[in-house]
């Protein structure tokens, strides 16, 4: 169903479409204008000057998917902090306790994690 | 039909107005820098170095674009799309005076929270598919920074709609006509700006880019007009911090005369979005890069904490304000209650400094009495 609240982001769209088109327009201008002259040498990946040594995919340390979980738990929270600022005024008493009480355990929650040293970078 | 042609005609107007805006920006900035550092800066390029940018566009687009052997070549062309696209589509909704705005969404700032996030998986992407040893280090280190400053800067803009009563960017404006919110919230102004310089990775939070250390980052294999399209989008999001920063806190447009006389609105936004833009120019060559421990210490010790206390704070001073005068349908603050949460604001802000500078001092004496803090 087409309603006004949603025909109001058909700029958001004509926006993404112009730019990407834009953009794509100025890649193919550089593509006729840029010179190619693909060597082995010049694709080589840049490692510092020096031949590349073994496979380029390195694994990835554990703790930046631990710092994606945390990101994850917060901004769910911060999904459910968004319309609440709005109404909680007009609902009164039990909004405002109901949303101190939600933050006080996801704040425990980072306490814990803190006091465990899974914040620690290291 | 003639209401999308109106459409396309206004965001083709405000990309163009992007595209000259940051050609501005970083001709500036390295005016700016080359003040600061007793230098003159580019001079040669027209008068006073005023075409180098165009200059430098001209160069880039004729440059060789280079994609190395072992890089996904789907993904590689199309990671500066993924990066530049949101950090344009935020634009939409970003009002430059009372009348000029594309699309005045109502839930404008939500709207750009959402959008903005986007541009992260475009940075995780030109990493993984230029397939280098730098830049998989590198957009794994932008991801992991870009994600832990996203949730201040998510905070305090919630904050901001809990006093405004509202998402929508000119009403934000227009509470501030009389006096600009920084004034009763500086402890939000004060995440706000620092979450927002590491959220578009300017010093001293370039952590992504490294040039010492990860070269570049996600952006390593990348070159000419590819590259620039990464640099565009730096550019486009540091302008759109500034510009953020002055209509939440600054109060936008607003300012004395521009009750009588409409067109002083747009200079009063360009003037205070300049003063933000050359703070951060300011901080750049003053201040050295965080280390990456640091640097997530400081945005899950310091600043999620500080913009929890910053949520309860501008929950609670509404809402102590509502029981006592039994009155649930004004959406604004009075003036004790406007200095009650400015006092509670300062005198956070300010333990929080002496709590970081006794920590420091206990630091700098054990490192020279020559013992591991």
């Amino acid at each position: 169903m087409v309603t006004q609240t949603s025909l109001n982001y058909v700029p958001v769209v004509v926006a993404a479409i112009v730019s990407g088109t834009v953009l794509s327009l100025l890649f193919i201008l550089a593509a006729v204008v840029a010179p190619k002259r693909r060597t082995m040498i010049s694709a080589i990946p840049y490692e510092s000057g020096i031949p590349p040594k073994g496979s380029t995919w390195k694994q990835i340390n554990l703790r930046y998917y631990l710092f994606a979980v945390f990101f994850l738990v917060f901004d769910i929270e911060a999904v459910f902090l968004f319309p609440w600022a709005l109404t909680y005024l007009g609902i009164g008493a039990i909004a405002f306790f109901e949303m101190v009480i939600f933050l006080g355990i996801l704040f425990l929650g980072l306490v814990y994690a803190w006091k465990k040293g899974v914040l620690k970078w290291t | 039909m003639s209401t999308l042609l109106i459409t396309i005609t206004q965001v083709s107007i405000l990309l163009a107005f992007i595209m000259v805006m940051v050609l501005i920006l970083t001709y500036l900035e390295r005016k700016v820098l080359a003040r600061i550092q007793m230098r003159m800066g580019p001079m040669r390029t027209g008068p006073y170095g005023i075409l180098q940018s165009l200059a430098d566009m001209m160069k880039l687009l004729a440059k060789e674009d280079i994609r190395p052997h072992g890089s996904d070549r789907m993904l590689f062309y199309l990671a500066p799309l993924f990066v530049f696209v949101p950090s344009f589509l935020i634009w939409i909704t970003i009002p430059f005076t009372r009348n000029i705005v594309v699309e005045n969404l109502e839930l404008g700032l939500f709207y750009i929270v959402a959008v903005s996030t986007v541009s992260i998986v475009g940075m995780v992407l030109a990493g993984w598919a230029s397939g280098g040893k730098y830049s998989i280090l590198g957009s794994a280190r932008s991801a992991a920074q870009l994600i832990s400053y996203e949730l201040p800067l998510v905070f305090v803009i919630a904050g901001v709609g809990i006093l405004a009563q509202s998402f929508n960017l000119i009403t934000i404006v227009n509470q501030q006509s009389s006096i600009p919110a920084i004034v009763y919230q500086p402890l939000g102004f004060t995440i706000f700006f620092v979450a927002g310089l590491a959220e578009v990775g300017r010093i001293p939070f370039d952590i992504p880019h490294a040039e010492s250390e990860v070269v570049g980052g996600p952006f390593v294999e990348y070159s000419g007009i590819r590259w620039s399209i990464f640099f565009l989008a730096e550019y486009a999001n540091t302008l759109a911090i500034a510009t953020l920063s002055v209509l939440l806190f600054l109060g936008g447009w607003s300012g004395p005369l521009t009750e009588h006389f409409e067109w002083l609105q747009p200079i009063w936004l360009i003037l205070k979005v300049s003063a933000i833009l050359f703070l951060i120019f300011w901080i750049r060559a003053t201040l050295p890069r965080f280390r990456i421990d640091q640097l997530m210490q400081f945005a899950w010790k310091i600043l999620l904490p500080l913009s929890f206390v910053y949520i309860m704070v501008n929950a609670t001073v509404p809402f102590v304000e509502t029981v006592i005068t039994s009155n649930a349908a004004s959406n604004q603050l009075t003036g004790i209650a406007q200095i009650i949460l400015g006092a509670c604001q300062i005198l956070i802000l300010f333990l929080v400094a002496f709590a970081i500078s006794k920590r420091r001092k206990k630091y700098l004496t054990h490192l020279h009495q020559g013992v591991p803090a």
